[in-house]
C-alpha cells in the first residue's frame, strides 16, 4: 500500500508528521514550563495581596480592639456610676468613628455597682449618638457576652446582620472585665464594641485579581462572610458547600482554612470553575481571607500565546508541507516525464521526445544519460537491424549452400541396390551450416568401388568450398587414375598448386575389388579406420601419409587388405572421437571401439545411427564442435 | 380470543373514563364548595421556619390543607414567639409542642389535646470533643455543659440524674459557637440541627463523642401537634382534618425531599433566616428517621402509650407534674369513643 504512494506524498507525510511531533513536544514543554513559572509568580503575588489585605484588616481590628480595651481599663481601674459610665461610653463612641456602637454588660446580682443599667449601650445613627440602654435584655446567653466570659479573653464574634435593616454585616469585639486581683479577681461583665463590616467587605471586594478573580472571607466557623455570590453570604459555610457538592476535598481545605493555615492550592470554585486559591488567616478574629484565581484566566495569556505559536507553527508546517510538495514535485515531475518517455521508448519508439533538460542536478544528469542512452540504443538497433539483415541473407545463402553441399554427397541408400556383394552407408552432420567433412563412393569400373572419407581442416564456408574442390578432384582423379596412391598424389599436387590460403584436408581413400574383397587403400593424414571382422574389431594399422594441400609432390603408399565376406570397414572423422561433453571429456577411440562392438553389425544404417546416437549422448547437450562423418562398407562376398 | 380481548379492553377503557368523569365531578363539587368556606385555622411551630416543620409547609404548599377543608396559617415560632403562649393565649389554634411541655401544661390545669405525636423519640443529644477526654457520661463529672433553658433541659436533667452527674451547667444559646470556641466541654444538640451545624463548622464526626439520650434510656418524644381541649371538643372534625392533612404533608415531604427542602428554604429566605440546602436536607432526612415509626406497620403520628407513661413518670419524679393525665383524655380518644 505504502509502496504505491508517490514520493511527494511520502515526503510530505513524513516531514509533516515529524515536524508536527517535534513542534507539539516543543510547544507542550514551553506551555508547561510557562505555566509553572506563571504559577510561582502568581503565588508570590497572591501571597503579597492577601497578606497586605490581612494586615489592613488586622490593623483595623486591633485599633477597634484597643478602643474596647480602653473602656475595659477604665472600668477595671475606676469606679463608675451610671452617669460616668454613660459619659465614658458616649465619649468613646464619639471619638471613634469606625465603631458603630459600644456598650458594657454587667453580670447580674453584682452588689458592687448600684443603679447601673444592665446594659448601657450607645450607637450611632445619622451622625447622632443614641443611648439604647435596655434593662430587660436577655444577653446572658448571647454569644457576644457568653463566649468572652467563658474564655476569659477578647473575642471577635461571628459576623451577623444588624437587627435594624438586616442588611449591614456586623461583628462585635467583646472583652471581659474583672474586679480585684489574684484570688479575688472575679468576672464583672463584658465590654462590647459593635463594628460594621462595610469597610471589611470593601477591602475584600477591592482585591481584584485578573478579570474574574475574586476574594472571600470565612468566619471562624467557616461561614462565608463575603463572597461575590451574595446568596451564600451568612447562609453557607464552606463545609455545607462541600456537603452539598459532595466534595470531601473542599471540606479538608475548609478545615485547614479555619485552623489558621495558609496556602496556595488548586480549587474548584462554587461555580465549578477550575481555579487556584491563596488563603491566609486573620489571626486576631480567627477569620480566613482567600483569593481565587480562575485557572483559565491565570494561564490565559500563556494559553493565547501558546495558541498563537501553535497557529504559527501549524501555518509553518503547512507552508513547509507545501514547499516540500513543490520541491518534490519539481524533482518528480521531470522524473514522471522521463518515466513516461522511457515507457514510450521501451515500447520501441526511440524517437520519443525526452523532457527538456533545464537543471544540472541529478535529474538533469539522469535525463542527459537517458538521451545518450536513447541515441546509443538507436544506433545500436540500427546496426543490429543491418547486421541482422546481412546475417539473414548470409544464413539464407548458407542454407542454400548446405543444401548444395548435402546434395553433393551421395545420400540415397542403398546406393547400389543391384550389387549384392557389398553394402555401403554414410552420414555427415556438419557442425555448422556447411561442413568441411565429406565422403564419396563411386565405381571406377564394374568391380572396383572407390570410397573415401575426408576432413578439411577448419570448418564453415572456406572449408566447404575447399571440400567442394577436393571432392570434385578426388572423384575425377579417382575415376581417371584408379589407384589410391596415384589419386592422392595427383589431387595433392593440384590442390597445392594454388593453395594460397594454405588449407589442407585429410583423406582416407580406398578401392574395393568387389569380386575378391581386396581393398587397396591409401591414407593422407586421416584417422585410421576400424575393421570389423568375425574375430573382432580393431583399428586398422595404416601409414599416416601427409595431408593433401600444403605441399606438392608428396608420396602416398597403397596398402592392401582383404575383406572376408561379413567383414566391415568403418571410416570416421575426428568429429566422432573428439566430440566433447560439457566437462570437456573427449568421446575417444576406446569408446568408439566399444560402441562398435555393441552396435548391430549387419545393418550399416543402424550401426552408424547408433554410433551417432552414442556420440550425441556423450556430448549431452554440449554444442557440436566439428562435423561428424562416418562411412561403413560391408563386404558380403561375390 | 383476540376479539374478546379487544372488546374487553375497550369496555375497560370505557368504564375507566366513566369512573374518572364521576370522580372529577364528585371531587370538584366539595372542593369548590370548600373554597368558599375554608375553615381558617393557625399553627405555631416551635421555631422559625426550617425542615423540622417541612410537613406543615408542604401541606400548605401543595393544597393538602385546602383539600381537607381548612386554610392553615403557619405562624413564625422562635425567640419571642413561644408556641405554648400562643396556643394558651388563643393566638394560635394548633401548636407544635414537646410532649413534656404539654404534660406540664396539662398538670397545671391548662387542658390540651395531643392530636398527633409527630417525632416519635428524643432527638436530643450531648456532644463533646474527643480531645476534651469525655468518652462516657461519667467523665462529664464537673465539666462545663451547655444546657438550653426551659423544657429542653428536661431530658438533660434526666441524663444527669441517671448518671449522678454534678456538672457546671452553662446556659446555652441558640448557637453552638460557645462549644466551637471551646467555652464549654459539652453542648446540647438536636441531632437534626445543632449536631449538623457543628459538622458544618468544620468539626469531623470522628472528632466528636456523641451521647444520644435515646441510647441512655431517656425517651422524650418531641414534636407533637396540640390544640386546646375546648377547641377540640367544639370541632373534633376540624382537628382531625388538620391532623390528617399535616401527616399527609409529612408523607409528601418525605416522598419529595428536594421539593420540600426548596419550599423550606424559600420560607427561610422570606424570614431572612440564614439557610443552606445541605443543612435543611440533613434536617429533613433526620425528620424522616424520627417521624416514621421505627418498627412495625404503625401509622405515622401516633403517640405510644409507653412513651407517654415514661415521660409522665420522669416529669413526676422531677416534681414537675403532680398527676399524670389519662392517656385517652390526653389524646382526645375518650371523646372520640363517646
Amino acid at each position: 500500500m505504502r509502496a504505491n504512494r508517490s514520493i511527494t506524498f511520502k515526503l510530505v507525510l513524513i516531514i509533516t508528521v515529524f515536524s508536527s511531533l517535534i513542534f507539539t513536544a516543543t510547544i507542550g514543554y514551553f506551555y508547561h514550563r510557562s505555566c509553572g513559572v506563571l504559577q510561582r509568580e502568581l503565588e508570590k503575588n497572591a501571597r503579597n495581596i492577601v497578606l497586605a489585605s490581612v494586615n489592613r484588616v488586622e490593623m483595623e481590628l486591633s485599633s477597634i480592639g484597643k478602643v474596647a480595651e480602653g473602656v475595659v481599663c477604665s472600668l477595671e481601674t475606676g469606679n463608675y456610676h451610671e452617669e460616668s459610665l454613660n459619659t465614658l461610653l458616649k465619649n468613646t463612641l464619639g471619638g471613634n468613628k469606625e465603631i458603630y456602637g459600644v456598650g458594657s454588660a454587667f453580670e447580674p446580682n453584682e452588689a458592687a455597682i448600684e443603679a447601673v443599667p444592665v446594659v448601657p449601650y450607645f450607637y450611632r445613627k445619622n451622625g447622632r449618638l443614641i443611648s439604647a440602654a435596655e434593662e430587660d435584655f436577655q444577653f446572658l446567653t448571647l454569644d457576644w457576652y457568653q463566649i468572652p466570659k467563658e474564655l476569659g479573653k477578647r473575642v471577635w464574634s461571628e459576623p451577623y446582620f444588624d437587627e435594624g435593616s438586616g442588611e449591614m454585616l456586623m461583628t462585635s469585639c467583646s472583652i471581659p472585665f474583672y474586679e480585684g486581683t489574684g484570688d479575688h479577681r472575679h468576672f464583672r461583665g463584658v465590654v462590647v464594641a459593635d463594628v460594621s463590616l462595610g469597610w471589611l467587605t470593601d477591602i475584600v471586594a477591592s482585591i481584584k485579581v485578573l478579570k474574574t478573580g475574586y476574594s472571600f472571607l470565612l468566619s471562624r466557623n467557616g461561614t462565608i462572610v463575603t463572597h461575590p455570590d451574595t446568596g451564600m453570604i451568612m447562609n453557607e459555610t464552606i463545609f455545607s458547600l462541600a456537603e452539598s457538592r459532595n466534595n470531601p476535598i473542599l471540606r479538608d481545605i475548609g478545615r485547614k482554612m479555619i485552623h489558621g493555615d495558609s496556602g496556595f492550592i488548586p480549587y474548584t470554585d462554587t461555580r465549578g470553575i477550575k481555579s487556584w486559591m491563596y488563603y491566609a488567616p486573620i489571626l486576631s478574629a480567627g477569620w480566613t481571607l482567600a483569593v481565587v484565581f480562575p485557572e483559565a484566566e491565570l494561564f490565559a495569556e500563556v494559553r493565547s500565546l501558546t495558541m498563537m505559536v501553535g497557529v504559527m507553527g501549524l501555518v509553518g508546517i503547512m507552508l513547509l508541507a507545501a514547499a516540500v510538495a513543490l520541491i518534490s514535485r519539481s524533482i518528480t515531475a521531470p522524473l514522471h516525464a522521463l518515466a513516461d518517455a522511457t515507457e514510450v521508448i521501451a515500447a520501441g519508439d526511440f524517437d520519443a521526445e525526452l523532457p527538456q533538460v533545464r537543471s544540472r542536478d541529478e535529474v538533469g544528469k539522469l535525463t542527459r544519460s537517458f538521451i545518450a542512452m536513447t541515441i546509443a540504443l538507436k544506433e545500436y538497433i540500427r546496426n543490429l537491424t543491418e547486421t541482422t539483415a546481412a546475417k539473414e541473407r548470409i544464413e539464407s545463402e548458407l542454407k542454400v549452400a548446405t543444401d548444395i553441399q548435402a546434395s553433393l554427397l551421395p545420400r540415397i541408400f542403398p546406393a547400389f541396390p543391384d550389387r549384392p556383394e557389398f553394402d555401403i552407408f554414410a552420414s555427415m552432420d556438419p557442425a555448422k551450416e556447411v561442413g568441411g567433412d565429406f565422403y564419396d563412393f563411386f565405381f571406377i569400373d564394374d568391380t572396383n568401388l572407390c570410397f573415401l572419407i575426408a576432413d578439411v581442416a577448419d570448418k564453415g564456408v572456406p572449408a566447404a568450398l575447399y571440400m567442394m574442390v577436393a571432392k570434385t578432384l578426388l572423384k575425377s582423379e579417382g575415376q581417371r587414375l584408379g589407384e589410391p596412391d596415384l589419386i592422392l598424389a595427383s589431387v595433392n599436387n593440384i590442390l597445392a598448386a594454388d593453395n594460397d590460403s594454405c588449407m589442407f584436408t585429410t583423406v582416407f581413400c580406398a578401392i574395393l575389388d568387389t569380386r575378391t574383397g581386396d581393398v587397396r587403400f591409401s591414407n593422407a593424414g586421416h584417422n585410421p579406420p576400424l575393421i570389423i571382422e568375425s574375430s573382432g574389431i580393431r583399428y586398422l594399422t595404416v601409414k599416416a601419409g601427409f595431408v593433401l594441400g600444403p605441399m606438392p609432390d608428396s608420396d602416398y603408399e597403397t596398402e592392401r587388405l582383404t575383406l572376408q565376406p561379413g567383414d566391415t570397414l568403418f571410416l570416421y572423422t575426428d568429429g566422432v572421437t573428439e566430440a566433447v561433453n560439457l566437462s570437456g571429456e573427449l568421446y575417444g577411440e576406446p569408446r568408439l571401439l566399444t560402441a562398435l562392438q555393441m552396435s548391430p553389425k549387419e545393418n550399416l544404417s543402424e550401426m552408424i545411427h547408433s554410433i551417432r546416437a552414442q556420440v550425441t549422448g556423450h556430448a549431452n547437450g554440449a554444442p557440436q564442435s566439428d562435423d561428424v562423418t562416418m562411412v561403413a562398407v560391408h563386404y558380403k562376398g561375390a | 380470543m383476540r376479539k374478546n380481548y379487544d372488546e374487553r379492553q375497550k369496555s375497560f377503557i370505557r368504564s375507566c373514563t366513566m369512573a374518572l368523569l364521576l370522580m372529577m365531578v364528585t371531587v370538584a363539587i366539595p372542593v369548590t364548595a370548600a373554597e368558599t368556606s375554608l375553615k381558617k385555622v393557625s399553627l405555631i411551630p416551635l421555631w422559625s421556619p426550617q425542615a423540622q416543620f417541612a410537613g406543615y409547609y408542604m401541606a400548605a404548599e401543595k393544597g393538602i390543607y385546602a383539600r381537607h377543608g381548612i386554610d392553615v396559617t403557619i405562624m413564625n415560632g422562635g425567640p419571642g414567639h413561644s408556641a405554648s403562649e400562643y396556643l394558651l393565649g388563643g393566638k394560635a389554634d394548633f401548636a407544635v409542642l414537646w410532649l413534656a411541655t404539654a404534660l406540664q401544661h396539662q398538670s397545671a390545669g391548662r387542658r390540651l389535646v395531643n392530636v398527633a405525636q409527630i417525632i416519635q423519640r428524643s432527638s436530643m443529644m450531648l456532644v463533646a470533643r474527643k480531645t476534651s477526654g469525655i468518652s462516657t457520661p461519667e467523665s462529664m463529672q464537673g465539666r462545663k455543659v451547655g444546657v438550653w433553658p426551659g423544657d429542653l433541659a428536661l431530658p438533660v436533667q434526666a441524663f444527669f440524674t441517671k448518671y449522678h452527674l454534678n456538672v457546671r451547667i452553662i446556659p446555652q444559646s441558640y448557637t453552638v459557637n460557645l462549644f466551637l470556641c471551646g467555652g464549654i466541654d459539652v453542648a446540647s444538640a438536636m441531632w437534626y440541627n445543632e449536631y449538623h451545624t457543628i459538622i458544618d463548622s468544620g468539626v469531623n464526626s470522628d472528632e466528636l463523642e456523641l451521647f444520644f439520650f435515646k441510647d441512655h434510656g431517656i425517651t422524650f418524644p418531641e414534636d407533637g401537634l396540640y390544640t386546646l381541649e375546648k377547641n377540640y371538643r367544639n370541632d373534633p372534625a376540624g382537628a382531625a382534618a388538620f391532623t390528617d392533612a399535616s401527616l399527609e404533608g409529612w408523607q409528601y415531604a418525605f416522598d419529595h425531599p428536594d421539593e420540600a427542602v426548596m419550599v423550606v428554604l424559600r420560607h427561610m429566605k422570606t424570614e431572612h433566616i440564614p439557610a443552606n440546602r445541605a443543612h435543611q436536607k440533613w434536617m429533613l432526612d433526620r425528620m424522616h428517621d424520627l417521624i416514621l415509626p421505627p418498627v412495625g406497620n404503625k401509622k405515622m403520628g401516633q403517640l405510644n402509650p409507653s412513651d407517654f407513661k415514661s415521660v409522665g413518670a420522669e416529669l413526676h419524679r422531677q416534681g414537675l407534674i403532680k398527676t399524670i393525665p389519662g392517656f385517652d383524655d390526653f389524646t382526645g380518644r375518650s371523646d372520640a369513643s363517646k
